[in-house]
């Protein structure tokens, strides 16, 4: 591994412990970081759209005679009417178009995707043909969504036979739920190993290097920087504002 | 005028775009390609919008020296860079600075953000299990068999737990995410018919 690959995976290695020192408390280590990756972030997506987004759907098409593509720029430029008091209203012309265009496109997809898609694979009839537990978990599948859709249909009060229907529908909920939250803590948690082998190939790199002390010095001494500047802020503090 | 034209305008583009899926014809075709270019355009300009706003803020925090002025500093300095490494006469998308502020800045940090949410999850669940009601023992029980099915320490119990989890996940999981997906979907296209009839205006803004 090179110097300068070394002093990448460094920085990245800092940039984890100073995210994860949020779990001791809020601290400067933890903002610098995330004010960072706001930053990044930020600036990531600006270069990113400019370049899959701006250049492919405005400037190569202008370029090539496609003049009328200058007419979503105009719109988009108008946009910017919002940052002014008395002519903020001219932005709801682009507005009025993204929305348009963005709603009468969602109906006819989402009664595809979503809807039809998931009714008509809830409507299969049960496979029995080979085994009978595949069948009833079928049944099992079917009466779930039926009862779950019941329960979300507030316009009837859930008692009787309705109310029986809907209450089977909230613990199927209730389970796919507790599901989804285990599912999703699991994956934080593999997350989280993986973050932590990164920091132990890490710390086996900084074993083999020589050079690593120069690393290490120059850490050391933006910790004691960041630290002084917090003792610092401290103390300047009136002591009101100490006490409150 | 300022609200009449642009609820004319949600309504013929909305009604228009709606009709246009069940037309197999080129035009329909050439037109649907060319109004999804337009949304990205416009979504470009507003994300200019959004970038102007965050750089305005940053700079009065700064300028203000309000509480934690020199994190915005910070802040600026990451947004500045990244787009001055990502320009054209740097290499673009393939520069070597741009790649690298994404592979050892972004993604460590976006990364253990996630991975510190394991932490603040296992206190939340510590609050939303505890078994008072059927209800919850349900939800408790859901999550522990999905949690157990990765644990290496099981033993024995592991191959079944594992079979349990499964079925959970691809049964009850299943159905109710489907009436989740299909209540959705439903609510999607309620409220894009009440937006393409005026009926939901919130996104005017006010004057």
């Amino acid at each position: 591994m090179s110097w300068t690959e070394f002093l990448w995976t460094t920085l990245g290695a800092i940039l984890t412990l100073c995210t994860f020192s949020f779990l001791y408390k809020d601290n400067p280590f933890y903002k610098i970081a995330e004010h960072l990756v706001v930053g990044v972030s930020a600036g990531y997506f600006v270069i990113l759209l400019c370049f899959t987004g701006l250049m492919p759907k405005l400037i190569t098409p202008i370029m090539n005679g496609s003049w009328w593509y200058i007419i979503p720029a105009i719109l988009g430029v108008l946009m910017w009417f919002r940052f002014s008091k008395k002519l903020s209203w001219v932005s709801r012309y682009p507005i009025a178009f993204y929305i348009g265009i963005a709603t009468g496109v969602a109906i006819p997809v989402e009664m595809k995707n979503r809807i039809n898609s998931q009714l008509f694979d809830t409507m299969k009839a049960p496979n029995f043909s080979g085994d009978w537990f595949v069948g009833v978990c079928d049944i099992i599948i079917i009466i779930g969504v039926v009862c779950s859709l019941f329960y979300f249909f507030f316009s009837k009060e859930h008692k009787g036979v309705f109310g029986g229907l809907a209450k089977v529908g909230i613990y199927t909920l209730m389970i796919g739920f507790g599901s989804s939250f285990g599912y999703t803590v699991m994956a934080r948690i593999s997350l989280f190993i993986q973050r932590v082998q990164e920091l132990r190939n890490w710390v086996t790199l900084t074993k083999t290097r020589t050079d690593f002390t120069i690393v290490l010095w120059v850490v050391v001494l933006v910790i004691v920087l960041l630290i002084l500047m917090e003792i610092i802020k401290h103390l300047k503090r009136k002591p009101a504002e100490t006490v409150s | 005028m300022r609200k009449e034209i642009p609820l004319f305008i949600v309504l013929v583009c909305g009604i228009f775009m709606a009709l246009q899926f069940f037309v197999p014809h080129s035009y329909s075709q050439f037109l649907y390609r060319y109004a999804l270019d337009w949304l990205i355009v416009i979504g470009i300009f507003a994300l200019a919008l959004g970038i102007w706003s965050f750089i305005r803020v940053s700079y009065d925090k700064i300028q203000r020296r309000s509480e934690n002025w020199q994190y915005a500093i910070i802040a600026l300095a990451g947004l500045f860079g990244m787009i001055f490494f990502g320009m054209w006469f740097m290499g673009g998308l393939e520069s070597y600075m741009y790649r690298h502020f994404f592979s050892f800045i972004m993604i460590p940090i976006q990364a253990t953000m996630f991975a510190l949410l394991a932490f603040f999850i296992a206190s939340a669940a510590y609050r939303a299990f505890r078994a008072r009601s059927i209800l919850a023992t349900v939800l408790l029980l859901g999550a522990l068999v999905v949690m157990l099915r990765f644990n290496p320490f099981l033993g024995p119990l592991g191959e079944p737990t594992a079979r349990m989890a499964d079925w959970i996940l691809n049964v009850p999981n299943l159905a109710a995410k489907r009436a989740i997906i299909i209540g959705i979907g439903l609510g999607m296209v309620a409220t894009a018919l009440k937006v393409i009839l005026g009926i939901e205006r919130g996104y005017m803004g006010r004057d």
